[in-house]
């Protein structure tokens, strides 16, 4: 797990499961739905167009009109940021989805095998995880080239080790756990035990650690699409809003804060979502 | 279990053996890291010459004079290995875009991005010392929570063009182009800082809490020493053992945030020389810092571990089992 998404998480691991207010909770499932509709429906929200300019409505402040305001070209931020919802959430799902597989396939057959395998696949993972997370998503770009899909599949390579090592871990766990001992006694085959038993039980830690995790890569793929590297303008994305937004600080502040409080707002409430999750699974524990 | 007592034997080797081997995987983690980004970084499409001649076109003859020239035309293995021994001998290899040796073009930009991180550091304690205290009252506690969650939450990049706005062009307090000097340096640093304030901040409140709930806390009150002696010199210290193990994780995420901070404030450094060199496709520059974070990363958590098991031996064998 990367370790915003730790620091994000950590209060309710070690707190003794001190949950969520149910204000906080619910706020941000409602976020998080309006969100989704926002991915399905975007005509829900608003009638303006995302793409098409007009340049004699540019610029202009924050108003009944347009609530986010319009920006250089004249569209309506607002639209921008709502129909830009998909492109962020796809990659952040996406790449997450991608990590939890991956990592749990990787994870798991480290702390499987014996020695030898264990030690290279252990090694591996550390060598990856000696780079930060965002440099290694650079550099996976460098490789494949810009664009959408090059910034779900970086972000996902990205975060792999962190969800491979997590895997490893409880794997070791499970494996010498007295269920899968009693398992293995009563003659269930290899194979069998670990799709049964060793899979299950350490795919519910990755799943708390994927929902936080997809603040973490919503927000490294819009860093990395408002280094250019994502989809091209005009793409309503939103790390693309921003760097678009920052040529016009000085004068339209607007199109560069209202999509980052929408990505603040989409991490933390996953992040809260996240929390409470992790709570119910460590109370179950308990 | 068995790995955890497997752990506790290794660590409390004798101290010689136990530096060695931790050498040794510093220099292994540096060599995979090395040729893993060698082999791969050939995937990328596309002929290196092109790189090579910039924009300008030349003859098939002289394409393959330059193959020739930068060892291009040889087999992968030859490449491989010579690049190896320039690399243990301290030698990068020269960059496909500026035709300078890569250590130089690095060494040139490593200044500004130190002191940017350096800075980001201290600002990153202050302020997480600040929200630590903040959230030792039961009153504020919540408003602290509430910070750090908002500090690593939002993007590196937007809280830099949100500082921009409000303390370059609204307040005016600070240079917004200006790239020399300290006051053009508090921005970058304060924004690079806040997301790593956040996590040490939970660190530092989770390490107090811990630290507050052991028996010798008791011994000292009983001694009659108030609450402010009893954090400051007793349980903070505690706390702050626990936090030191983080180290290398935030100076990696220093480095990658660098890339970002330095874009939003058109500063140059490593992360701008990285960020060229992807875009350029320069890859013996992109190489060259893959080797570099990778001895940053290694040496970092080399000198962690050997400060945390000296603050605290318990943790080593904890280290070891997790």
């Amino acid at each position: 797990m990367s370790l915003l998404a730790a620091a994000r998480s950590r209060t309710a691991r070690t707190r003794r499961v001190k949950r969520m207010p149910t204000p906080a909770l619910w706020a941000a499932a409602g976020f998080l739905l309006l969100l989704a509709l926002s991915v399905v429906l975007p005509g829900l929200f608003t009638a303006a167009d995302p793409v098409r300019t007009d340049i004699g409505a540019a610029l202009l402040a924050p108003g009944p009109g347009h609530p986010f305001g319009t920006d250089q070209a004249g569209r309506d931020v607002l639209a921008r940021v709502i129909y830009g919802s998909r492109y962020s959430l796809a990659i952040g799902f996406g790449a997450t989805l991608i990590a939890l597989v991956a990592g749990l396939v990787i994870g798991s057959l480290a702390g499987l095998m014996r020695r030898l395998g264990d030690g290279v696949l252990s090694r591996a993972i550390e060598i990856v995880m000696a780079f930060p997370e965002f440099l290694l998503a650079l550099i996976v770009i460098a490789i494949i080239g810009p664009g959408e899909l090059s910034l779900l599949v970086a972000v996902a390579i990205a975060v792999i080790p962190a969800y491979a090592r997590v895997a490893r871990v409880h794997t070791l766990v499970v494996k010498r756990a007295g269920y899968v001992e009693a398992a293995r006694t009563l003659g269930v085959s290899p194979t069998r035990t670990v799709l049964r038993h060793v899979l299950p039980n350490t795919l519910g830690p990755l799943l708390v650690m994927a929902i936080m995790g997809v603040g973490t890569a919503i927000t490294a793929a819009a860093g990395l699409s408002f280094l250019g590297l994502g989809p091209k303008p005009p793409t309503p994305e939103w790390g693309l809003i921003l760097s678009e937004g920052r040529n016009y600080l000085a004068t339209a502040w607007w199109i560069a804060v209202f999509p980052g409080v929408v990505i603040t707002a989409t991490v933390i409430a996953t992040s809260i979502l996240g929390r409470h999750v992790q709570a119910l699974s460590l109370g179950r524990q308990r | 279990m068995t790995g955890h007592r497997a752990g506790q034997a290794r660590r409390t080797g004798r101290p010689v053996a136990r530096l060695a081997a931790r050498l040794v995987a510093v220099v292994l983690v540096v060599w995979g890291a090395a040729t893993v980004g060698f082999f791969s970084l050939r995937l990328i499409p596309g002929d290196p010459v092109n790189v090579l001649i910039g924009l300008g076109s030349v003859s098939e003859r002289v394409r393959d004079q330059i193959r020739e020239d930068w060892g291009l035309a040889d087999p992968l293995v030859v490449q491989y290995l010579r690049y190896l021994g320039r690399l243990l001998q301290g030698d990068l290899g020269t960059s496909y875009r500026m035709q300078h040796p890569v250590a130089d073009v690095i060494g040139q930009q490593l200044a500004p991005t130190v002191q940017l991180m350096v800075l980001a550091i201290a600002f990153a304690l202050l302020l997480a010392c600040g929200s630590a205290l903040l959230g030792r009252d039961t009153r504020t506690a919540s408003v602290a929570g509430l910070l750090e969650l908002v500090a690593v939450s939002a993007p590196t990049f937007w809280i830099g063009l949100v500082l921009i706005g409000v303390f370059g062009f609204g307040l005016g307090w600070f240079p917004v182009v200006a790239t020399v000097g300290f006051g053009a340096l508090v921005l970058p640093a304060v924004t690079l800082s806040i997301p790593v304030a956040g996590i040490i901040s939970q660190v530092l409140r989770q390490g107090l809490d811990d630290a507050e709930a052991l028996p010798f806390v008791a011994t000292v009150r009983a001694r009659g020493a108030s609450s402010t002696r009893l954090l400051l010199r007793h349980t903070l210290r505690h706390a702050a053992a626990s936090s030191v193990t983080l180290t290398g994780y935030l100076v990696g995420s220093l480095l990658g945030g660098s890339v970002l901070v330095e874009t939003v404030f058109a500063r140059p450094g490593l992360g701008r020389v990285a960020l060229n060199a992807i875009v350029d496709r320069d890859v013996p520059v992109v190489l060259g810092i893959i080797v570099l974070a990778a001895v940053v990363f290694s040496l970092v958590n080399l000198l962690v571990d050997l400060v945390a098991d000296r603050l605290d031996p318990r943790l080593a064998a904890e280290q070891a089992h997790a």
